[in-house]
């Protein structure tokens, strides 16, 4: 698996875009913690930025990746090669060349400029968004047979999730503010990783004092050790289960 | 060697293959032959556990070909179109495949890459050859590793003559060997002085699988093109093929 993936890897650093894409990571984070004083404001203004970038350019990426690698997986698997070998490979090779995209882009300058908890939980969050949305792209360009639609339904869950979702947060918020809805709120969160991702280190800021009650439970439960375990736990099952699922299509489809 | 039972392949409304039985032996050289879309390569890509079939069964060395896939390592497959990773340089492609197969150089059957001279194009990436160099590298592949079991998916077509000359001559070569070649082609005068065995195949069922013996005495035509066309007219076939065929064949004299 690991001379699969060796091989994946060396045709994604030819292509550049992960180049091009390590760079504008690397630059918007420096130029903010340049930019701001107050090293918390900069996290937080990178944040924002991370939330929104790192699902849409994973998402595309792999989409885009996976096909171009079609050829490659159809003579992959004329050799004696499990199908389960070849996506993980695939899977890995992608992965490991977005998180180290990742890693020196905004790690690097995060590191320098603010190495605390703040600036340690932003880089779990934008490592976990990175392979949670590599995964979900997996399954959707193994569940569709044409780069258009590929490409189309990874934008649409993208859009989903960096947009509509949070919208449909505030609708339910909203009609139903007269009911208790923390817990459930709570459980909402899980079901999106952005926003998790999102909540998890706004707790861990002076901000979330601004958040009047909720604000104060959240802190009281993703400020704990049990809070934290649980937003790992609920990033993992987001990487595995998406993958999970695109391995069973990829072994019953026909190439 | 191969032993296939009652398999069918539907894809969506269209069938592929329908209830196809037949068994391949070593030193056989088999001519699967149809019109377009007669599921030639539905055939081929089932034995290769491309295409997973509807039902039926297929055995490999009287094991059953089901998810397992070191059996591949005794075959040596030549694609129809052979698609490869753009970046990929011809040097590497051979590598890579050394390295996933792990095969020694000593076990390695270089006759073809030598005979096409592929060794002055190992720096060109893979991208910039013309569709019949890429048959060649296709070629050169499956028969790198000395298998057993040749499948040759239209290995002439888009070859120049010379080259085509030299790969029938391979062909051979293997045949005498004691390999199972199995091959598909229009080009019936290719196939004349190779094949042993004829499977005709159409609409995805097999009209027949026989010797060429048998079909030489049944007909009373030595030469393969006309002994099919006149069990096809006999039996009324698509006519628009044998025309077709016959098309070819006056082609090919001009050179």
């Amino acid at each position: 698996m690991l001379k699969l993936s060796k091989y994946v890897l060396y045709d994604i650093v030819r292509s550049k875009v992960i180049l091009a894409y390590t760079a504008f990571l690397f630059l918007v984070s420096f130029s903010l913690f340049n930019m701001e004083e107050n090293s918390s404001k900069a996290i937080l203004s990178l944040l924002n930025i991370i939330l929104i970038v790192v699902p849409l350019i994973s998402m595309i990426f792999t989409t885009i990746h996976y096909y171009n690698s079609y050829e490659f997986i159809e003579l992959m698997l004329s050799q004696p090669m499990s199908r389960r070998k070849i996506l993980l490979s695939e899977y890995a090779g992608v992965g490991l060349s977005l998180l180290s995209s990742f890693l020196i882009g905004v790690g690097v300058p995060v590191l320098f400029f603010s190495p605390d908890s703040i600036g340690f939980s932003l880089l779990f969050t934008g490592c976990s968004l990175t392979l949670v949305f590599t995964s979900l792209a997996f399954l959707t360009s193994v569940m569709a047979r044409d780069k258009a639609r590929g490409i189309g339904f990874a934008l649409l869950l993208w859009f989903y999730f960096a947009l509509i979702y949070d919208g449909l947060i505030l609708l339910i918020l909203f009609n139903f503010s007269d009911y208790p809805l923390e817990k459930i709120t709570l459980v909402l969160s899980a079901l999106n990783p952005i926003d998790l991702g999102r909540i998890s280190i706004m707790l861990k800021m002076d901000v979330s004092a601004l958040m009047g009650y909720t604000g104060a439970l959240y802190k009281d439960f993703f400020g704990s050790g049990a809070g934290t375990l649980f937003t790992a736990g609920i990033m993992l099952l987001w990487i595995v289960i998406p993958l999970w699922l695109a391995l069973r299509v990829f072994k019953r489809k026909d190439l | 060697m191969i032993r296939i039972e009652h398999i069918n392949k539907k894809f969506k409304k269209l069938t592929a293959l329908k209830d196809i039985t037949a068994q391949f032996e070593k030193g056989q050289v088999i001519s699967l032959i149809g019109p377009n879309g007669s599921g030639k390569t539905t055939l081929i890509k089932a034995i290769l556990g491309m295409v997973k079939a509807d039902s039926g069964q297929i055995f490999f060395s009287d094991e059953l070909i089901n998810g397992d896939p070191s059996y591949r390592s005794q075959i040596g497959y030549m694609p129809q179109i052979g698609r490869y990773p753009d970046n990929m340089k011809v040097g590497q492609l051979f590598r890579m495949l050394r390295n996933i197969r792990n095969v020694t150089a000593d076990n390695l059957d270089k006759e073809l890459i030598n005979k096409f001279g592929l060794k002055e194009i190992f720096e060109k990436p893979m991208r910039t050859l013309s569709g019949g160099t890429r048959q060649k590298v296709s070629a050169a592949l499956a028969f790198l590793f000395d298998p057993d079991v040749l499948i040759l998916d239209e290995p002439t077509a888009g070859l120049d003559p010379l080259s085509s000359e030299i790969l029938k001559e391979k062909i051979l070569k293997e045949k005498n060997k004691n390999k199972l070649i199995l091959i598909t082609s229009h080009i019936l005068s290719d196939l004349d002085e190779l094949t042993t065995h004829i499977m005709y195949l159409q609409e995805g069922s097999m009209e027949f699988f026989k010797a060429i013996e048998q079909l030489r005495e049944e007909t009373g035509e030595l030469k393969l093109g006309k002994a099919i066309a006149r069990i096809m007219k006999g039996e009324k076939f698509n006519s628009a093929w044998i025309d077709r065929m016959f098309e070819i064949k006056n082609e090919k004299r001009i050179y």
